[in-house]
C-alpha cells in the first residue's frame, strides 16, 4: 500500500481551528502513508496539481483528501485521481470541515485529534477498496413533457427542434394551459391569444411532437435514460382520427353543461369544442351532461356527425411510452373558494377570481369582451380588486408570495379603466412588487391612469342590495374605509395543479411542504429535481410570470439535450452486490429497497442487484439476515475498520 | 346524552335566564346535564403570557374534575367556552405548562376531557332537525339576527368550532328553530369586549355598529351565546336620545329555543335585559301553543 494524504486549509475554513501541521505529522508516521502533505485551497488548480505530481513522483495507489464534505468535493478529487493514472473509486475524502473545524470551533486541539481520526477512518475505508469501473446505460433519447401550457410547449419545442422526438402529454383535451385563458399579458398588454396560438399550432404540426391529450401519467418506472411511462388516454367518445372539427355535433347538441374553459361563467354543449382556437380542434363528449349517458337517449351528435366519428362504447387506452428524460410542467391551480369565506368568494356572484376576470375581459368570453359582473349583466361602475387573497397569509392561507398577482392586479385594473372610461378601479395591496423589465413602469400607469391603490387588508366582502360592502383599511391614512362596489376580483393565491403530489410520487421527486416541485439546488440546479433525469418547469416549481416560465422551460430542455448528447451514461458503481453462495432468497432486501432495485430471482431462488437502479443506499445491505448483501467499496471490513479507527 | 357542566359565574348572575332557559330545554330535548361540583371562575379571559400559567389553574381543575365523569364538559357561555377549551389545547400540547399546572392542582390530567357548546350538543346529539321537528312553529318568520362575537371562533386553530370567517352554526340552528335569519355584515365582528363598559361614545361604538347593522337588515332580536357581547349590544342602544324604545331585544340562542319549544315564560329569565324582549316574547307566545316542561 502507497497511499497519500491531502490536508486541506480551505483558508481559515479549516486551518483556523485544525492544527493541520499536526494532522501531517501524525498521519505521515502510519505504516502504509507514503506520502502527506497540507495546502491552503486544495481545490484550487495548483491543489490539484500537488495531488496529481505526488502521485506520479511518490508512485501512490490510493489517495485521501481530508477537507470539504465529499458532497462538496469528491468528484473534483476523483477526477483529479484519473487523471494521475489512479481508479478514482480509490480516492476517499475525509471531511474535517463540515464534521470538524465547524463544529469545534471553540476547542481547537480536540478538533485536531477528531480531524486526525476522521483521517484515519478514511485511510482505513481506502485499503480495502476496490478499483471500480463506472457503469455504463445507453439513454434513449426520447423526451417526456407532463403538461401542455406554455411551459410544457415551450420544453417540448426546444428539445423537437433540436431533433429529439417529445412525447407531450396534457390532461386536459386541448393545449396551452392557463395563457389560453388570458385576455391581454403584462407589462406590453398584447393579445394572449396571438401570442400563444403560433405555439400551439406549431406544436400540433411538429413532426417529432407526439400530442397525447385528455390524458394522465398512470405510472413511471426506470430510470435516468430508461423511463417506462405508463399514460392513461381517457376516452373522448369522439374518434379523433376520422373527426374533421366541423363542429356539427356541437350546434346540433340540445345539452348543455357550465363550460370550465369559461370559468363557469358561460354553456358550452355537451360535445364541444373548449374554444375557437383550440389545439387539437376536436370535440369530446362530457359524459357527465351528456343525454345518451346520462339518460340512455338522444344521439343527435352520432346520428348528425358526417363522417361517423362520434363512439359513444369508447374506452380509456392505457399507452407505454419509452423515454430517457421527463419535463414536469405541470402548472398551477388557483387557491380554493371555499377558504376565503370573508369575501363571499363562490357565494357572491359578483366576487370573482383573476382567471374569471380574464375570460370576461376576453374578446371570446361570455360577455364578448365587455365588462359585465355576472350576476345581473350590468357594467360595474366601482371595481375593487384584493391582492395577496391566500398568499403571505401565515395565518390562514400560505406564507409565500404568488409573486404574479401586483401585475396582473396592475393589469386588471387598467384594462377595466380603458373599457368603463367613467368607472373606478379600486386595488388593495400589501406591497407593490414590480421587479421585472418594464413591470414597475407599468404599474405607475396604473396610477396614472386614475386606479386608485390602497395600502392595507380587506377584512369582509358583503353582499348589500344589488351590490357589496367591502370593508378595508388604508394604512397609509390610518382610516377604515368602506367602498359600496359593483364587483371585487380577488387575486387569488396560485398552488400547485390538482394531482401534483400523485405525480410527484410516481416520479419519485420531491414537492416542498405546498406540493410544488423541488429544485435539485434553489440556486445553482433551478430545472433538476433531485431525481436524475427529471427536469421541472414553470409553475410546477414555484408562482412564476410567463418570461420566467418560457426562460425555465427553456432551460429545461437544455438539460434534456445535454443529456441526450452521450449515447450511454455512466452510473455509480458502489452500488449493493450479492454474495449468491449465502443468499438464502428470503427476499427482505426487495422489502427494504427504495428504488425498487432489489428482486428475486425465482428460478435460482437468490436476490438480485439491478445496478443502475441502485442509489448505493445500503438499506438491503443493513437489512440483509445472512450478511449475503454487501456494498461496493463499503464492505463490512472496511466498515468495522473505520469504526475502530474512530473509538478505537 | 349525558355531560358534565360548567355553567360559569355570569350565567349566576345577570344571565340568569340563559341558563334557565337553557337547562329547561335540554330537561326536554332528554340532555343530561350533571353540574361539575364546586366549579371555580374560569378566569373570564385566556391568558395571553406564555410564562404566565397560573390563570389556568382554576380552568384546568374543572377539566380535570370532567374526566371523572365521563370525560364530556359542556358550557354555555362563550367566554366560559374559549377558556376552557383553550386551556384544554394547553394541557394536551405543551407538556411543560402541563406539569406545572398538574403538580398544583395535584391532578394528572392530559387533556382528554371533550369540551363541547351547548350549540354543537344541538346540532351533533340532538340534532337541527330533529329540533325543527320539536319546534312548536312559534317563531315562525321572526327576524333573527345571529351574533358570533369573538370567542366562539377564535381562535380557530384552537377552538375548531366552526369557519370563522363565515360561520353557520347560528343560522342553521335558528332556521331550525323556523325564524327568519338575518345576515348582515357584523356578525363576526368584535362587540369592544371589556373595553366597551368604559364611558363615552367611542367605547360603544362597535357594538352600536352590530346593533344598527342588523336593525337596518329588518332584525327583529339578535341571538348571541356571549353574556358579555349581550351586555354591550343591550347597553350600546340604551341612552342618547331614548332609543331604548326603539331597540331590538339582544336574547341568549337557548331563550328562543325553549320559546320555541313553548316553555314557560319563567323559565326565560326577562328581567335582566335592557332593551325588554317582553313585548316581542309575548307576541310570539301568543301565535304558539304551551308545553309543560
Amino acid at each position: 500500500m502507497r497511499t497519500g494524504v491531502f490536508v486541506c486549509w480551505c483558508g481559515l475554513n479549516i486551518g483556523g481551528v485544525v492544527d493541520v501541521a499536526r494532522v501531517v505529522r501524525e498521519v505521515s508516521g502510519w505504516p502504509g502513508v507514503a506520502f502527506a502533505q497540507d495546502y491552503r485551497y486544495m481545490c484550487s488548480d495548483p491543489g490539484q496539481q500537488l495531488i496529481r505530481d505526488a502521485v506520479k513522483r511518490e508512485r501512490l495507489d490510493s489517495v485521501v483528501v481530508a477537507a470539504c464534505s465529499p458532497a462538496m468535493h469528491e468528484a473534483t478529487f476523483q477526477a483529479v485521481a484519473e487523471s494521475a493514472g489512479l481508479n478514482p473509486y480509490r480516492c476517499e475524502i475525509a471531511n474535517i470541515r463540515e464534521q470538524c473545524s465547524w463544529p469545534h470551533q471553540d476547542e481547537p486541539d480536540r478538533a485536531t485529534d477528531k480531524a486526525v481520526e476522521l483521517v484515519r477512518a478514511s485511510f482505513e475505508k481506502v485499503r480495502g477498496d476496490e478499483p471500480l469501473v463506472p457503469l455504463s446505460v445507453p439513454v434513449t433519447r426520447r423526451a417526456l413533457v407532463v403538461g401542455a401550457g406554455i411551459a410544457g410547449m415551450q420544453a417540448a419545442l426546444d428539445i423537437a427542434d433540436a431533433g429529439h422526438e417529445v412525447v407531450l402529454v396534457e390532461r386536459l383535451p386541448y393545449i396551452g394551459g392557463h395563457m389560453a385563458q388570458l385576455s391581454e399579458t403584462f407589462p406590453t398588454l398584447d393579445c394572449s391569444q396571438c401570442i400563444l396560438t403560433p405555439k400551439t399550432s406549431e406544436v400540433g404540426r411538429h413532426p417529432l411532437i407526439k400530442l397525447i391529450t385528455n390524458s394522465e401519467i398512470e405510472s413511471v418506472s426506470g430510470y435516468v435514460g430508461n423511463f417506462s411511462v405508463r399514460i392513461r388516454r381517457r376516452a373522448t367518445y369522439v374518434n379523433w382520427d376520422v373527426c374533421t372539427g366541423c363542429g356539427v355535433c356541437s350546434e346540433k347538441c340540445p345539452s348543455r353543461t357550465l363550460s370550465s374553459f369559461e370559468r363557469g361563467h358561460a354553456e358550452e354543449p355537451a360535445i364541444a369544442i373548449a374554444f375557437p382556437q383550440a389545439v387539437p380542434h376536436k370535440p369530446v363528449i362530457h359524459a357527465e351532461a351528456c343525454r345518451h349517458f346520462t339518460k340512455g337517449k338522444c344521439g343527435i351528435c352520432e346520428k348528425v356527425c358526417p363522417v361517423g366519428a362520434v363512439d359513444f362504447g369508447q374506452c380509456d387506452v392505457l399507452l407505454e411510452e419509452k423515454v430517457g428524460a421527463i419535463v414536469v410542467a405541470t402548472g398551477y391551480d388557483l387557491y380554493p373558494k371555499a377558504q376565503v369565506g370573508e369575501y363571499g368568494y363562490g357565494v357572491y356572484p359578483d366576487v370573482i377570481d383573476g382567471l374569471e376576470f380574464e375570460r370576461l375581459n376576453s374578446a371570446s368570453g361570455p360577455t364578448q369582451g365587455e365588462i359585465r359582473r355576472p350576476s345581473d349583466g350590468k357594467v360595474p361602475k366601482e371595481v375593487v380588486f384584493i391582492q395577496c387573497v391566500g398568499s403571505r397569509d401565515q395565518e390562514k392561507g400560505y406564507p409565500y408570495c404568488s409573486k404574479i398577482c401586483c401585475m396582473y392586479t396592475a393589469k386588471h385594473a387598467r384594462l377595466y379603466k380603458h373599457k368603463v372610461p367613467d368607472g373606478q378601479p379600486y386595488v388593495f395591496y400589501m406591497d407593490i412588487r414590480a421587479g421585472g423589465k418594464g413591470y414597475e413602469e407599468f404599474v405607475q400607469q396604473a396610477t396614472d391612469e386614475g386606479v386608485l391603490y390602497l395600502r392595507g387588508r380587506v377584512a369582509r366582502v358583503f353582499q348589500d342590495g344589488d351590490s357589496l360592502a367591502v370593508f378595508g383599511v388604508d394604512t397609509l391614512s390610518g382610516k377604515k374605509v368602506e367602498i359600496r362596489a359593483d364587483m371585487v376580483v380577488l387575486a387569488t393565491a396560485i398552488v400547485p395543479a390538482s394531482g401534483a403530489r400523485e405525480l410527484a410520487r410516481a416520479l419519485k421527486a420531491a414537492t416542498d411542504q405546498y406540493g410544488f416541485f423541488s429544485e435539485a439546488h434553489p440556486k445553482l440546479r433551478p430545472v433538476e429535481s433531485l431525481t436524475r433525469g427529471v427536469y421541472i418547469a414553470g409553475c410546477a416549481q414555484a408562482p412564476k410570470d410567463i418570461p420566467d416560465t418560457v426562460t425555465q422551460a427553456g432551460s429545461a430542455a437544455a438539460k434534456v439535450l445535454a443529456l441526450f448528447s452521450a449515447e450511454r451514461l455512466a452510473h455509480a458503481p458502489t452500488v449493493a452486490a450479492v454474495d449468491e453462495e449465502l443468499c438464502s432468497g428470503c427476499g427482505v432486501c426487495v422489502d427494504a429497497c427504495p428504488y425498487d432495485a432489489r428482486t428475486l430471482d425465482d428460478r435460482r431462488r437468490v436476490a438480485v442487484v439491478n445496478e443502475v437502479l441502485c442509489e448505493g443506499c445500503g438499506a438491503c445491505v443493513v437489512a440483509c439476515p445472512g450478511g449475503a448483501t454487501r456494498q461496493r467499496n463499503s464492505a463490512r471490513s472496511q466498515m468495522l475498520s473505520m469504526v475502530d479507527a474512530v473509538v478505537g | 346524552m349525558g355531560y358534565a357542566y360548567f355553567p360559569g359565574c355570569t350565567l349566576r348572575g345577570k344571565a340568569r335566564g340563559f341558563e334557565k332557559s337553557a337547562l329547561a330545554s335540554a330537561r326536554v330535548l332528554g340532555i343530561h346535564l350533571e353540574e361539575l361540583p364546586e366549579w371555580q371562575c374560569c378566569g373570564a379571559t385566556f391568558p395571553l403570557q406564555a410564562d404566565n400559567s397560573f390563570p389556568l389553574v382554576s380552568p384546568a381543575r374543572a377539566l380535570a374534575s370532567a374526566s371523572k365523569m365521563g370525560g364530556r364538559l359542556v358550557t354555555l357561555c362563550s367566554a366560559c367556552y374559549n377558556v376552557l377549551k383553550r386551556t384544554n389545547h394547553v394541557m394536551r400540547t405543551d407538556a411543560d405548562r402541563r406539569d406545572k399546572v398538574n403538580s398544583f392542582i395535584e391532578a394528572d390530567y392530559e387533556g382528554e376531557v371533550e369540551v363541547r357548546h351547548f350549540l354543537e350538543v344541538l346540532r351533533d346529539d340532538v340534532g337541527f332537525e330533529t329540533l325543527a321537528r320539536r319546534a312548536t312553529g312559534s317563531l315562525a318568520d321572526l327576524a333573527a339576527a345571529p351574533y358570533y362575537g369573538c370567542l366562539l371562533l377564535r381562535p380557530h386553530d384552537e377552538l375548531a368550532f366552526d369557519d370563522p370567517e363565515s360561520p353557520h352554526i347560528l343560522e342553521d340552528f335558528l332556521a331550525a328553530l323556523g325564524c327568519r335569519v338575518v345576515d348582515y355584515p357584523y356578525k363576526i365582528e368584535c362587540c369592544g369586549s371589556y373595553v366597551a363598559l368604559e364611558p363615552g361614545e367611542p367605547a360603544s361604538e362597535p357594538s352600536r355598529k352590530v346593533v344598527e347593522s342588523a336593525k337596518a337588515r329588518g332584525a327583529q332580536v339578535i341571538v348571541t351565546s356571549c353574556p358579555l357581547c349581550q351586555y354591550n349590544l343591550d347597553a350600546s342602544q340604551q341612552g342618547a336620545g331614548g332609543r331604548a324604545a326603539r331597540g331590538v331585544p339582544v336574547v341568549y340562542f337557548t331563550q328562543l329555543l325553549a320559546l320555541a319549544l313553548g316553555l314557560p315564560e319563567d323559565v326565560l329569565a326577562l328581567e335582566n335585559h335592557l332593551i325588554s324582549p317582553a313585548p316581542l316574547v309575548r307576541s310570539v307566545r301568543s301565535m304558539g301553543s304551551e308545553v309543560t316542561a
